[in-house]
Order: C-alpha cells, then sequence, then structure tokens
C-alpha cells in the first residue's frame, strides 16, 4: 500500500520546503483564520507522509516490537513463557517513575528467566500517566496476550484499568499505586475490593496514618508540625488526608498546613515562611522528593531549619544528580526500602540497576524488583504452567497471594490481605552524613 | 424521483454534509461488523468512545475557531464541566433510574447543559475582546476551571448532595457515595458509555453545526468574522452572532466530555488541562478549518498515530512530533504543494508510460 | 514586615516571569507568531548550562555563554526548518508547528538526558542582604538585576540601532518594510536568535533560583510568561516586563494571603480582570481599526 515511492516522495516534500525562499513575498497576513485547507490536499500529501512513515517504523520494528526485554530472555523462553504485561508513564511529566519501574522490571525478569524455574516475557507499554492511554495499553497488553500484569505505575491510571483487570479476571499487582481507588471499587468506602488487583506499596492512608503515630510516639522530633502538600496530587493529597485525621484523633499540633499544585512546584517560599512564623519546628512533607528538593534547598536559602519528615515519596532525594546531599542531612522518612539497606539481596538489586541504568533505585523500581520476584514465587508454589488459561492463572495466583509470605528488597515477611493490601513493616530512617541511617 | 434526491445530497451545495455523514455511518457500520464478528482488537475497542469523543469536542471548538475565528484554548475546560457534571448526574440517578442508556442521555444533556451555561458566563467577558488576548483568556478560564474543580468536594447520601470547597469536610451517611473529590476526581463510575451513542453523538454535532453555518445566523458568524465593522453596519449583533456560536461550541464540548467521563471508571480533573484544549486544536488545524469531515478525519488519524507508533518504543512520541510538523509543512507550503503535485502529475506518466511500453 | 518579603520573594519570582516573557514578546511583535516552543528552548538553555557546569566544570560566566549560543543556534536552527516554509500560512498553522517542535523538543531530551530530575548546582551564594530585619537573598537580587539589565540592553537595542529601528519596521507593516529594503526574512531569524539567547538567560536565573532540571521544566514557566506578556501587552518590551513582575507578585501574595491551594486561578482571574479593563494588556497599544 505504501511504497518506496510514496516515502521517497515525503521525503522530497521535507526537503523542498527548506528551499522556498524565493517563494517569499510579502508576509502581511491577516489575523484572520479564513483559509480553509481542502481535505483531499490533507489526505493526498499529510496523510500519505504519516501513514508512510506509520507503516515504514511498523515495517521495520515489528520483529521486535513484541518483547520489550532484550532478545535474549524472549527469545529462548518461546512459549514456556508467561507473559507479563503492565503500563507507566514512559514520556511526559511522570516518565521517571515509569522509566524506574520498567528498569527495575528488565532487571528482576532477566534474573528470574536466569534462574530457570519460571520463565517470563515482560510486555511493558507506555500510559503517559494518563488514565486514557492507560485503558488504550491495556487494550494494547490484551491483544499480545498478557497472562499477568503489574497494572500500572501511577495511581489514577491504575484506577481506570483496574475494573478492567476485573472484568477479563486477569491478576495484576501494582509496584506503586497507591491509591485505595486501584483496589477497590468503592473507594471512599473501602467496599468492593477487585480481588485480583494487589498492591506492593502501602495504601496511601496506610502512609498518612502510620506517619502520625510515629510522630506522636517520638515527640523529640518535633511537636508543632507544619504540612506541605501537593494537593493536585492523589499520592499527596491522600497520605495529607488521613494524616490529618490521624493527627486530630491523637493529639498532634499541627500549626499550618500549606499545598502547592504542578502549576504553582516551583516557589514555596510562601509556605516556608507561613511554617516558620507558625513556630513549626517539624515539617511534615507527604510529596516526592523532586519538589522535596527544592523545599529543602530553599528552606536553607532563609535560614529555616525544622525537621523534615516524610514519607516513601522521599526516597530517592539521595539519588538526585546534583543534588547537595548536605541539605537533606537529618531528613527523616518512613519507607519501605532503602538502597543502602545491607543486606545482600538489596545490595545484588542496587549494584546491577547502578551498572545498566547508571543510577540508583528509587521505591519505585524497588517495589516493581519485588512484583516480579512475587509473582514468580507465586507461580513457582502454586505449579503454575505458561499453557494455562488466564482464569486458572488468576485463581492459582490469587489463592497463592493471599496465603504466602514474601521476602523482598522492599520488606520481609510480606502478606497480603483478600482486598489486595499489602503488611510490611515501613522503617524509619534518618540521612545522617549522606547516608541513610535506622532510626528507632 | 429518487435520483433526484440523490442529485441533491451530492450537489455543491449539500456535498460536504453528505461526505461527513457518509463517513462517519460507514465507519460505524464497518466497525460494527468487525466488532460482531471479532476481528476488533482490544486496543481499537478502546479508542472508540474516546476518538468519539474528541471529535465532538473539536467539532464543536471547529464552529468557534473555523467559522467564528475565535482562537479558543480552553475547550478542555467545557469538556471538564460536561464530564464532572455527566459523572455526578449518573452518580446521582444511579439507584432511580436504572436504565444505562437513559442514564448515560441524561448525563451527556445535563453536561451539554451545564458547559453552555457556563460557555455563556465566560463568553461575556470573553467575546469583548480580540486576537490573541481573547486566546489567552479562554486558556486563563481554562486553568481557573481545572482549578475549581481540582479543590471540589461533593458527596452524595440520602439527604441529598454535600459539597465542601478545597478542604474535604464532606461527611456522608450510610451508604453515601463521594462524586468528587478534589484533586482524586472521580472514583468508581459505572462506565456506562458506549460506541454508538458516541456515533450518534457525532452526528448531532454534526446536523447542529451544519444546520448553524448554513442557516442565517451562520451566514452572520462568518460575516462576522470576515469583517466585523462591515458585518456590524448592516445591523449585525457582533455580540450576539459571536456568542451563539461560543455556547454552541461549549455545549459541544460539554456533551463530549459527558460521554468521555462516563466512558472511565475514574477521572482526575488535571486530565482537561491546556495540553487537551491545544490537541483538541491540533485536531481542528490540521483537519482544516471549517471542515468538519476534515476534523473527522484528522482526530482519528492522530489518536490512532501513537497507537501504531507502540512498536517504536522511546522514540514514540519524537515520531509523532516529526509528523505533526511535517503535515504542517506540507499543507501549508505554496512552493510545496506546487512540487508535490508536479512530482505526482510525473509519476502517474511515468506510470502510464510504463503501461504503454 | 511579612508582607515587605513577600513581595520581595514576588520580585524574584516576576522576575524570572519577565524574562521568559521577553523573548515571547519581542517574537510575537515581529513575526506575530505565539512561539509555544519558547518553554522548551529554556528546557535546552537550562540542560547546557547544567552539564557546563557540573560536568564540565565551566565558569558560570563561561556556561551561561556556552547556553546562549547553543540556544540561539537552536532558534535559528528551529526558525528555519520549522517556521519559516510558513511564513505565508495562517497564523494557527504556524502555532500548531510551535506545538510539534514544542513536543520534539521535550520528547528529545527525555530520550537524550533522560527522565529524571538533575538538580542546578548553586552557584549563586546562598548569602542575604540584610536591611533593616529585612532580608533580601542575593539570588532574588541578581535576577532583579539581571532582568532590569537585559531589559535595558533590549530597549536600547530596539530604538538605537539600524537593526531595531528594521525591527520596528517590520512589526508595524511587513509589507511596507519589504518595500523600504528591509530584508523581512532576515529580521524575523534575527527577531528568533535574540528571543532563544534571551531564554538561555532566562533558564540560567530560574535554575538559580529553582534548581530542578527535567524534560518538561519549560511548559508550566513558559505558559506563564505568555500570560505575562499578555499581561502587560503582547508585543511590548516594558509590557512583558511589568507583566512578569506583577504576574510574580500576584502570585505569592495569592499564596500568602488568600489561599495556596487556589493561588493559580487567583493569578488567572487577575488577569482576566486586567484584560477587561485594558482589553490590550496594562501597556500594549491600542489598534485603530481600518473599515
Amino acid at each position: 500500500m505504501v511504497d518506496e515511492k510514496t516515502c521517497m516522495y515525503c521525503v522530497e516534500k521535507v526537503i523542498g520546503s527548506f528551499y522556498n525562499e524565493r517563494n517569499f513575498t510579502f508576509c502581511n497576513q491577516k489575523l484572520e483564520m479564513r483559509v480553509e485547507m481542502n481535505y483531499r490536499n490533507l489526505l493526498k500529501g499529510g496523510l500519505a507522509a504519516a501513514m508512510a512513515f506509520t507503516m515504514a517504523a511498523c515495517g521495520s520494528n515489528s520483529g521486535s516490537a513484541s518483547g520489550s526485554t532484550d532478545s535474549q530472555s524472549s527469545g529462548d523462553a518461546g512459549k514456556t513463557a508467561f507473559k507479563l504485561g503492565g503500563s507507566g508513564p514512559l514520556t511526559g511529566g511522570a516518565a521517571v517513575y515509569g522509566t524506574a519501574v520498567y528498569n527495575a522490571l528488565k532487571i528482576a525478569v532477566d534474573e528470574v528467566n536466569a534462574a530457570g524455574d519460571v520463565q517470563f516475557e515482560l510486555d511493558f507499554q507506555d500510559d503517559a500517566h494518563d488514565p486514557e492511554k492507560a485503558v488504550t495499553a491495556y487494550g494494547v497488553l490484551k491483544d499480545n496476550g498478557m497472562q499477568m500484569s503489574v497494572l500500572t505505575v501511577t495511581s489514577s491510571p491504575g484506577a481506570a484499568v483496574a475494573p478492567l483487570y476485573d472484568e477479563d479476571n486477569i491478576f495484576a499487582i501494582t509496584p506503586s499505586g497507591s491509591s485505595l481507588a486501584v483496589i477497590y471499587a468503592d473507594a471512599s468506602n473501602k467496599t468492593g475490593s477487585y480481588g485480583n488487583c494487589f498492591q506492593m506499596c502501602f495504601t496511601d492512608p496506610n502512609q498518612g496514618s502510620a506517619s502520625a503515630i510515629y510522630l506522636k510516639d517520638h515527640a523529640d522530633l518535633g511537636t508543632k508540625i507544619a504540612v506541605i502538600f501537593k494537593s493536585d496530587d492523589n499520592y499527596s493529597s491522600g497520605i495529607n488526608d488521613t494524616f490529618q485525621a490521624e493527627a486530630k484523633e491523637i493529639g498532634l499540633d499541627i500549626v499550618y498546613t500549606g499545598s502547592f499544585t504542578e502549576d504553582s512546584s516551583t516557589d514555596f517560599s510562601v509556605q516556608l515562611t507561613q511554617a516558620k512564623d507558625a513556630g513549626a519546628d517539624l515539617v511534615f512533607l507527604p510529596i516526592y522528593y523532586d519538589p522535596a528538593s527544592l523545599i529543602l534547598t530553599q528552606a536553607n536559602g532563609m535560614g529555616y531549619a525544622p525537621t523534615f519528615f516524610g514519607c516513601d515519596g522521599l526516597d530517592g532525594l539521595l539519588t538526585l544528580e546534583g543534588f547537595d546531599t548536605a541539605l537533606a542531612e537529618g531528613v527523616y522518612m518512613l519507607t519501605p526500602f532503602s538502597a543502602d539497606a545491607p543486606d545482600d539481596r538489596t545490595q545484588n538489586f542496587v549494584k546491577k540497576y547502578k551498572d545498566l541504568y547508571g543510577e540508583t533505585p528509587n521505591q519505585f523500581a524497588a517495589d516493581a524488583y519485588d512484583c516480579v520476584y512475587a509473582i514468580a514465587q507465586a507461580l513457582k508454589n502454586g505449579n503454575a504452567t505458561p499453557d494455562m488459561s488466564t482464569d486458572e492463572l488468576t485463581d492459582i495466583l490469587v489463592k497463592q497471594f493471599t496465603s504466602m509470605t514474601y521476602d523482598g528488597v522492599t520488606g520481609e515477611s510480606m502478606t497480603w490481605a483478600e482486598t489486595g493490601e499489602v503488611t510490611k513493616a515501613p522503617m524509619a530512617v534518618v540521612i545522617k552524613d549522606g547516608v541513610y541511617v535506622g532510626a528507632e | 424521483m429518487m435520483k433526484n434526491f440523490i442529485s441533491k445530497l451530492f450537489d455543491q451545495k449539500l456535498r460536504s454534509r453528505t461526505i461527513s455523514y457518509l463517513l462517519v455511518i460507514i465507519a460505524f457500520i464497518i466497525l460494527q461488523i468487525m466488532s460482531s464478528t471479532g476481528g476488533l482488537s482490544s486496543l481499537l475497542k478502546s479508542l472508540l468512545v474516546p476518538v468519539c469523543c474528541y471529535t465532538v469536542a473539536a467539532i464543536g471548538l471547529n464552529l468557534n475557531v473555523g467559522f467564528s475565528g475565535e482562537l479558543n484554548l480552553g475547550q478542555a475546560g467545557f469538556m471538564s464541566v460536561g464530564a464532572f457534571t455527566g459523572i455526578c448526574v449518573s452518580g446521582v440517578l444511579a439507584s432511580s433510574i436504572t436504565n444505562p442508556l437513559l442514564r448515560l442521555i441524561i448525563a451527556i444533556v445535563a453536561g451539554a447543559l451545564i458547559a453552555a451555561a457556563m460557555g455563556y458566563i465566560i463568553g461575556i467577558p470573553v467575546l469583548k475582546l480580540q486576537g490573541d488576548y481573547l486566546a489567552i483568556v479562554t486558556l486563563a478560564f481554562g486553568q481557573i476551571i481545572k482549578s475549581l474543580i481540582t479543590n471540589m468536594y461533593l458527596g452524595f447520601d440520602e439527604n441529598g448532595l454535600h459539597m465542601s470547597f478545597v478542604e474535604n469536610k464532606v461527611s456522608l451517611g450510610a451508604g453515601g457515595k463521594m462524586l468528587l473529590q478534589g484533586p482524586m476526581g472521580a472514583t468508581g463510575t459505572q462506565r456506562i458509555a458506549t460506541f454508538t451513542i458516541g456515533v450518534i453523538l457525532i452526528l448531532c454535532a454534526l446536523t447542529i453545526v451544519y444546520n448553524l453555518i448554513y442557516s442565517k445566523s451562520g451566514r452572520a458568524i462568518m460575516g462576522c468574522r470576515d469583517n466585523r465593522i462591515a458585518a456590524e453596519s448592516i445591523g449585525i449583533n457582533v455580540a450576539n452572532t459571536k456568542m451563539l456560536a461560543f455556547i454552541i461550541s461549549a455545549s459541544l464540548a460539554g456533551a463530549a466530555g459527558a460521554l468521555y467521563g462516563l466512558n472511565y471508571s475514574t477521572l482526575v480533573p488535571n486530565k482537561f488541562d491546556f495540553n487537551t484544549s491545544i490537541l483538541i486544536l491540533v485536531f481542528v488545524v490540521l483537519g482544516g478549518l471549517g471542515n468538519m469531515t476534515g476534523t473527522i478525519i484528522s482526530t482519528t488519524i492522530l489518536m490512532l498515530l501513537p497507537e501504531l507508533l507502540r512498536s517504536l518504543q522511546d522514540y514514540r512520541m519524537l515520531i509523532y512530533a516529526v509528523v505533526l510538523i511535517v503535515i504542517m509543512l506540507v499543507t501549508n507550503n505554496a512552493f510545496l504543494q506546487t512540487k508535490a503535485a508536479k512530482l505526482r502529475e510525473s509519476l502517474i506518466k511515468g506510470k502510464k508510460g510504463a503501461k504503454q511500453s | 514586615m511579612a508582607f515587605l518579603s513577600y513581595l520581595i520573594n514576588g520580585l524574584g519570582l516576576g522576575s524570572v516571569y519577565a524574562i521568559i516573557a521577553l523573548g515571547y514578546t519581542m517574537v510575537y511583535g515581529i513575526a506575530k507568531m505565539l512561539n509555544f516552543a519558547h518553554g522548551d528552548v529554556i528546557m535546552v538553555g537550562a540542560y547546557v548550562t547544567y552539564f557546563a557546569l557540573s560536568l564540565m566544570k565551566l565558569p558560570v560566566l563561561v556556561s551561561v555563554l556556552l547556553a546562549v549560543a547553543v540556544s540561539t543556534l537552536l532558534g535559528v536552527t528551529i526558525e528555519r526548518l520549522a517556521y519559516k516554509p510558513l511564513r505565508q500560512a495562517t497564523s494557527l498553522s504556524v502555532l500548531i508547528t510551535a506545538i510539534g517542535v514544542s513536543y520534539f523538543l521535550q520528547n528529545g531530551a527525555q530520550l537524550l538526558w533522560g527522565t529524571s530530575t538533575k538538580v542546578f548546582p548553586s552557584v549563586i551564594s546562598n548569602g542575604a542582604l540584610t536591611l533593616g530585619g529585612l532580608s533580601i537573598s542575593y539570588l532574588t537580587l541578581i535576577t532583579v538585576v539581571v532582568c532590569l539589565a537585559v531589559m535595558g540592553c533590549l530597549t536600547l537595542f530596539i530604538n538605537k540601532t539600524k537593526t531595531g529601528k528594521a525591527m520596528r519596521a517590520c512589526s508595524e507593516d511587513k509589507g511596507a518594510a519589504a518595500l523600504m529594503g528591509i530584508n523581512v526574512n532576515q529580521i524575523i531569524s534575527i527577531t528568533f536568535a535574540i528571543g532563544s539567547g534571551l531564554a538561555a538567560i532566562a533558564a540560567f536565573l530560574l535554575c538559580a533560583t529553582y534548581p530542578s532540571v527535567y524534560p518538561t521544566l519549560g511548559s508550566m514557566p513558559g505558559i506563564k510568561a505568555f500570560t505575562a506578556a499578555v499581561f502587560g501587552g503582547i508585543g511590548s518590551i516594558p509590557g512583558a516586563f511589568l507583566g512578569g513582575l506583577m504576574l510574580g507578585i500576584i502570585e505569592i501574595l495569592a499564596k500568602a494571603y488568600i489561599s495556596t491551594q487556589l493561588s493559580d486561578a487567583i493569578v488567572f482571574a487577575v488577569l482576566i480582570i486586567v484584560l477587561l479593563i485594558k482589553p490590550t494588556g496594562l501597556l500594549g497599544r491600542k489598534l485603530s481599526e481600518k473599515v
């Protein structure tokens, strides 16, 4: 349909456009947009170009399209491999989280495949942190014959596709989609759990109340608490809601609550000034590490030095390229994963990740790594084989997940409830001399 | 008689209309057949409804940009209003109206009406401005709508609706349901949108827009666009005329939004940001200003393109950007177009020559 | 006192907006197009400065100059490849092309430099000037001073040089300018070069104040600066400066005294009100209509 000639013809057109000066007369074009574009021209010219690009692209890449891992792992896996799907933001503003998860998934899948008990074929699609794209990505995954999935990286896409996984009865465990809406159909009442959607990370409410209780028990960190959260973010406002509720119940003194949005996530002078003026000696930051790094820098700039306390989103602070770790000195966080943990499992993972991608893995990556191992363990224990139907596989996996205990890089002896929520112990860590130290 | 009717459908005056309707109907029939025989991939199935939604919103925007000549950068804001209205209406009526189709239609109508009302309120200040100032004010309204919905909490229980703003103070009785939860938007929405309704919505949008532009008010709209002063001098009320186009555009976006909102189990207010407005604008401009058939085609192609490019993995959006630029260059450059026409001629001649010899 | 310190913070933020808005407004004034890719040129400038400072360990001034050079080159290339063929097309087509370029730069940056945030090294000392209990950080001071200097130079250039005169002629009437022997095409290219060079300076100031470098860095400041340019009267250089400052101050004051959550809505509401009172912005010229 689209042959080489058409391709060449498009290229001609593009090249031609660079030499059109002699056609230039006056450019007093009116602002009115009256010119009607002839759609036939568009069809013949533009669409041909678009189609040609598309087809050419598809044609040249169709060979390597199916397996997203390197050819070695998908190549010799053949029909004996489980199709593991998943989606996350690989483009756009949230791409950093999706990329971390994708990288870790590739490492884990390669390791599991090399170990030999269970073979995976990874199919990870881009959803640009958009529920709409996540649903189309789900369509792609389903077309590719996915048998189980790591759901999505972020919460709102997860909430959009979870009911689809439920409908098609495909097992899914999200590494980092921490909102309740990922596992419950009715998140506000915590009812109607999907049953086949699980979480590797803590739910947001869980983190909020755990933080409040920790601060109550450790009054030496600070008693006058300020909260700065990101109001248009699921994760952050989810934690903030339960933190505030729990704090009221157990009598924490919250002196200031400030927020920011995606559109105003650069300047924190107002929030910090007001927290300082309110006399806060502890600032709770239920946010991700990139805005947190700006908050730390700006607080330092204005000579404000309270204790900063955050949740798992803060992990990654130390690995920010170019970040002055002295600024993070004395920052506390409740996180299930720390890249400096001395155990072999963590060290092996961190080293591999660093070697391959030149960065220290954050908790997103760690949770994703655990997802693959947890699924592998469940498949092995349940004696599942790749030729089983998805219904059978889902049955086995759900049964295994609700009964097994799993040890991973984000915690020891994790268990899952039937609702899909994970139980693992969050660790409090404090940054001392640029490394994490366990805090009591 | 019959022949007369058909030839009338394809004469100069009605041709573009007929082509638009035929295109939509034929596409619908083909897709329905494919879907019933199982030949439709899950990917395409998941794209059907959103394509319909964006098409309707883009048809509305084309009325605004193409016919009325107002650059509107806030179309997503109206979609947002329609979407969350639709979700709330559907959520509230879930127990009283069990027929999903009826509920969907009521939600779409409600979305369209509320968006039209917003269009009216916003139109009063917006249409006093011109050119890029008008564009920036529509952009500003889009941002304000987003920001307001991000801070809105709405719940529903047997005592009726409960609303709070900025902070979540809604406490619901037993069996209550949160409809809007600030930044989390709506979760757990029943997915009642269907492709058939989407296609019907497109056809309705086309009917409304075509009837408008071929009517007296339509000519007035174009008159105001081409020369406001001349239009004023022959007694056209420019403010009212532009307002009409603006409201219809907004209500189409609202209807599209309602359908969109009810197609997903979750919707966050951030979805309808500046980028979505721009996306719809891209559909309109690529399809051709004032050309509804073009809008339908370009929306479909541009929605499909990123999906077809999935195999390129990392380079997908890069290629998408390049394609966008190249299409704009190819379709808008006079030099390129003449060059292309010549090339095409010589190709055809070449083929004929080859056949003869 | 608190009010004054907010005001100073607002000035600092506003100066960053202002310097980005200058680039927008120049291009708009002469080419009559909304260059939505401007924010992304800033992003590229930020990356170049970052690499120059932290990897090549170049001195600050050299890094900024390097970034200016790269951005200028980029701006001119974009102009030549993507905008020049569209001189006779409608302004909307150019707008869409600009959006395409913006997507291209963002995704290209993501492929080249990765998605993770890089922290801009702190090059300006963290100290503050204390004036009777009021502290003004050196950063804010430098930002405001650089912004004023840039605006001064630009005003001089536009008003005193021959090229500047040609630019003014082009913005007035391209047809007449061409008849007077001005190479309109060249003038537009020069405008793009200057605008993109300014973007690199803006990138440095932006990142010195808010030290995060990531591929979508430019989009939000881009939109805000566009707003600022319109606020002040698009096409007007002092207008862009004033608009930027006002926008920064309103944003900070809205956050401080009304609500941190609604500050964006308030900024845009103020913009709408201003435009209703002065439909061509604060310092924009009223366009006379020809019948």
